[in-house]
């Protein structure tokens, strides 16, 4: 955007009403005039974890809960639940995942979605398990971007005050 | 496919709404054509990806209203990134069942509303929120962890086998990656000087690459397209009246489509499922898709190849234009499309299978020209407007077959000389939703 034009209206300043809101008129190149308003917009969402609830519950209590098919022929074991099978459409049924794993792949975020800016930089993984035929997305703490490896082991810590999110739990390098 | 336009891709259009930007690239593709008027028009397909860039539900009504379309037919589409190449295949799909004769495709964005950081939110918004985004609502993460991946099994279990020491091996490995991938992200921008619809056209090299800000290991921000304002729009009309308004139509020869989970951990580890000339054996071990591809992508090619009757793809098709949000994807897409072998993309890469003729990258590209990707430059280069960017696709595309991009480019450098059959790619977040559309030169 260009700077804007030095004034507008013979009878009004325009420019210094419009600052008080954050807004401003910006003259293109093609000397094009466009009035830019700024206004917020937030949101409460009420939310529910509907069947996925199980799981949310169990990180307070400081468990980590996948799911496996009902079914005997297929019996496969999601790391990340869900409470039907996607393989054969069959319900699941909830399972207590091993706290330790692998990682199977990994990454450090320097940036993020604005509401998670300030805490950045903060690692990735997906997690492998023993048993399980799917994996898991998770924060990676306590390691830093050239300790990290696949393959690498690792365990699962809680968070002892719940904020009921899947940040309730993440992991660190085995020892 | 009679015509199309495309509104220069900007980081912000702030004298234009998202109505007037289709409504330029609308009047672009229907000057000269003057059989194609407004009544020849029988309706219209509108893409765009968020209603949050905007605030406003619905904006595609306010499109057709812009446009003059009342009360003609029309349907909103959107499927993430893949949005722009979902429109122009439902406009297809309209033509082709008999239902309407002619068919506008319009697809825009206008991302420059919010600030960047809270666009990013927005996106990923497009990813499971009760176990993805709360982790830092960001894409390139996303992509970031996939790529590491596809290092690990193409690089590190290649290249770097003989390196005992797993850390060390890994390092080297995505060392490597990340300097191919670099490749990549300087000839996408080198194209684009030659594009003026292009937002970033810039003489890069590898070193410059590499050194940009890392926004997420390992990729740094020249590897990432941006966010952008922009708008495109296809015609597409039936093969009984398309000679009336084009001696130059391009055939819709084949369509695509495939899918996979919304969450990356939930892909699973199979098999690949093979295109006609690959064997069971190319793959014998490796688990698909896992992370490292996109088995959406080759689900949708796998469907327009055998729709358009291509067996061997490399041979059979001229370029692509491919929806390289990230300088990893591309590489990990030219194995989806079968362009090389899993595993040899960054060979493919070095070897210069994917670059042009006649550009110089700043380094040796042996085989340029033999499967030109991305000649226009691609989303890297070109912005990625989501709405618009498939169809953007389609209509650089729809000029590189007609052979008239030195008319609309006022530069011939990107003209393919003798291209008679490409194709387009658009890919949605993680890869959970793509399409491919095979076009095909309509006349002698």
């Amino acid at each position: 955007m260009k700077a804007p034009p030095p004034t507008y209206s013979k009878f009004r300043d325009v420019q210094a009403e419009l600052a008080k809101s954050g807004a401003a008129i910006f003259r293109d190149a093609d000397g094009v005039d466009s009035l830019v308003i700024r206004y917020p917009y937030s949101i409460e969402y009420i939310h529910s974890y509907a069947q996925d609830s199980p799981f949310f519950l169990a990180l307070a209590e400081g468990r980590l809960r996948g799911s496996r098919c009902t079914k005997k022929r297929c019996a496969f074991v999601f790391a990340t639940p869900r409470s039907h099978c996607m393989v054969c459409g069959a319900p699941t049924e909830w399972i207590d995942l091993p706290t330790t794993g692998r990682i199977h792949s990994w990454t450090t975020c320097h940036f993020g979605g604005e509401a998670f800016l300030k805490e950045t930089p903060y690692n990735l993984a997906l997690v492998e398990f023993e048993g399980a035929d799917s994996v898991m997305l998770a924060r990676l703490k306590d390691a830093v971007e050239s300790e990290l490896y696949v393959g690498m082991p690792v365990e699962a810590r809680f968070d002892p005050n719940p904020k009921y999110s899947i940040t309730d739990v993440w992991f660190v390098p085995r020892k | 496919m009679v015509t199309g336009g495309v509104t220069k891709f900007a980081k912000a259009h702030p004298a234009m709404d998202f109505r007037l930007m289709v409504k330029r690239a609308y009047d672009y593709a229907l000057k000269g054509i003057p059989n194609l008027t407004p009544d020849r028009i029988d309706g219209t397909r509108i893409s765009y990806f968020s209603d949050h860039f905007s605030r406003q539900l619905k904006a595609a009504s306010m499109v057709q209203d812009y446009l003059g379309m009342n009360p003609k037919g029309s349907v909103r589409i959107e499927w993430g990134g893949a949005t722009g190449g979902e429109c122009f295949q439902a406009a297809y799909e309209a033509v082709a069942s008999g239902r309407m004769d002619v068919c506008l495709a319009a697809g825009y964005e206008t991302m420059s509303r919010v600030a960047t950081w809270k666009g990013n939110e927005f996106i990923a918004l497009a990813s499971d929120t009760n176990f993805d985004f709360p982790l830092g609502g960001f894409y390139t993460g996303y992509y970031a962890l996939m790529v590491v991946r596809h290092i690990y099994e193409y690089l590190r279990k290649t290249r770097f086998a003989h390196i005992a020491d797993e850390r060390e091996a890994q390092r080297l490995a995505i060392e490597e990656g990340t300097r191919i991938m670099s490749m990549v992200s300087v000839k996408n921008h080198r194209n684009a000087l030659h594009n003026p619809y292009a937002q970033y056209p810039k003489r890069l090299t590898v070193q410059d690459v590499l050194n940009s800000e890392m926004i997420s290991y390992p990729l740094t921000r020249e590897q990432i397209c941006t966010m952008s304002d922009g708008a495109a729009v296809a015609f597409l009309a039936s093969e009984s009246v398309a000679r009336e308004f084009t001696d130059k139509p391009v055939l819709v020869k084949g369509v695509g489509c495939g899918t996979d989970t919304m969450r990356l951990a939930d892909r699973p580890f199979g098999k690949v499922p093979l295109l006609p000339h690959e064997k069971p054996e190319d793959y014998a071990g490796l688990e698909y898709p896992g992370v490292h591809s996109f088995r959406a992508g080759r689900a949708a090619g796998i469907e327009a190849y055998r729709h358009a009757g291509i067996t061997h793809p490399n041979r059979e098709l001229d370029f692509i234009e491919l929806h390289d949000a990230y300088s990893s994807s591309e590489i990990q897409t030219y194995e989806d499309l079968g362009l090389c072998r899993y595993g040899e993309g960054y060979s493919f890469v070095e070897r210069g299978d994917p670059f042009l003729k006649g550009i110089d990258y700043g380094f040796p590209t042996p085989r340029a020209g033999a499967m030109p990707v991305n000649p226009s430059g691609g989303l890297i280069a070109c912005g990625h407007p989501v709405g618009a960017t498939g169809l953007m696709q389609g209509v650089f595309a729809f000029w590189q077959l007609q052979g008239t991009i030195r008319k609309h480019f006022g530069d011939g450098a990107l003209q393919l000389k003798g291209a008679k059959r490409g194709a387009i790619h658009s890919h949605a977040g993680t890869g959970s939703s793509v399409t491919v559309t095979v076009l095909e030169r309509g006349f002698r």
